[in-house]
């Protein structure tokens, strides 16, 4: 099966959004960017959706005058998207409403500074010495 | 037709590596809302006009709007021109950039 070039093109750029997207996700470092790559990827999720009930030389899924123009795109997953935009930008929301708080917490929205905190929090929690190391060995060396 | 969907979606692509690159995360949500802009013109081209209309109106403009204010209570808020104080950064701000 060939695609035609047109949606292939297409296509290039849904997945490239969602690489992007889960890219931007693994590596980064800031909470707040890691909120922007979650919507770059939530977007080519969504045109990955809608390009599947798409066809060349298709009408938009509208009754002209109550009456069908011709072939239509599938109106299904337009209307998932459209309720899935609307939802992203509630879980949007959601996250900055979440990583506010861990500002007012922990005082950085960075990862690795906030990583470390909470281990110091965990470890006090949990009565251990500050200073100790997870990976430092528990016992000194036998010579 | 097929030239200018390659234009929109290399433009889409940029800004989205954009939005992973640039040191500014005032220019980042911007970057993203020019993401939300281009797939809103892609969704037009593949026929999905009620879908273009949402996306330009929630995820370019809500989801920017949401974003920049969650900018300005973080702090984060800057061109990235810290030679010069904001309005508002100290109490000993000169005032004169009312």
């Amino acid at each position: 099966m060939t695609l035609p070039p047109l949606e292939i093109v297409l296509y290039t750029g849904a997945v490239s959004l969602l690489i992007i997207g889960l890219a931007g996700l693994v590596m980064g470092d800031n909470l707040v960017r890691l909120v922007l790559a979650l919507a770059v990827a939530e977007a080519g999720v969504n045109l990955l959706l809608v390009l599947s009930g798409f066809r060349q030389g298709a009408f938009a899924p509208i009754l002209l005058e109550g009456r069908v123009p011709g072939p239509m795109v599938d109106p299904i997953p337009q209307a998932l998207v459209l309720t899935a935009i609307v939802i992203g930008v509630g879980v949007q929301a959601l996250a900055l409403a979440l990583v506010l708080r861990v500002r007012r917490a922990y005082g950085t929205v960075e990862m690795r500074t906030l990583r470390a905190r909470l281990h110091e929090d965990l470890d006090a929690a949990a009565g251990l010495p500050p200073e100790t190391s997870r990976n430092a060995p528990a016992v000194e060396r036998p010579a | 037709m097929y030239w200018i969907t390659v234009l929109v979606v290399a433009i889409m692509i940029l800004s989205a590596l954009a939005v992973l690159l640039l040191p500014n995360l005032l220019a980042a949500v911007a970057a993203s809302s020019v993401v939300s802009l281009a797939l809103s013109v892609v969704f037009v081209i593949i026929r999905a006009p009620d879908v273009a209309m949402t996306e330009a109106a929630v995820g370019a403009g809500l989801s920017g709007v949401i974003l920049v204010l969650a900018l300005r209570r973080l702090g984060l808020w800057g061109l990235g021109d810290d030679n010069h104080p904001r309005p508002g950064d100290s109490l000993q701000g000169s005032g004169d950039d009312a």
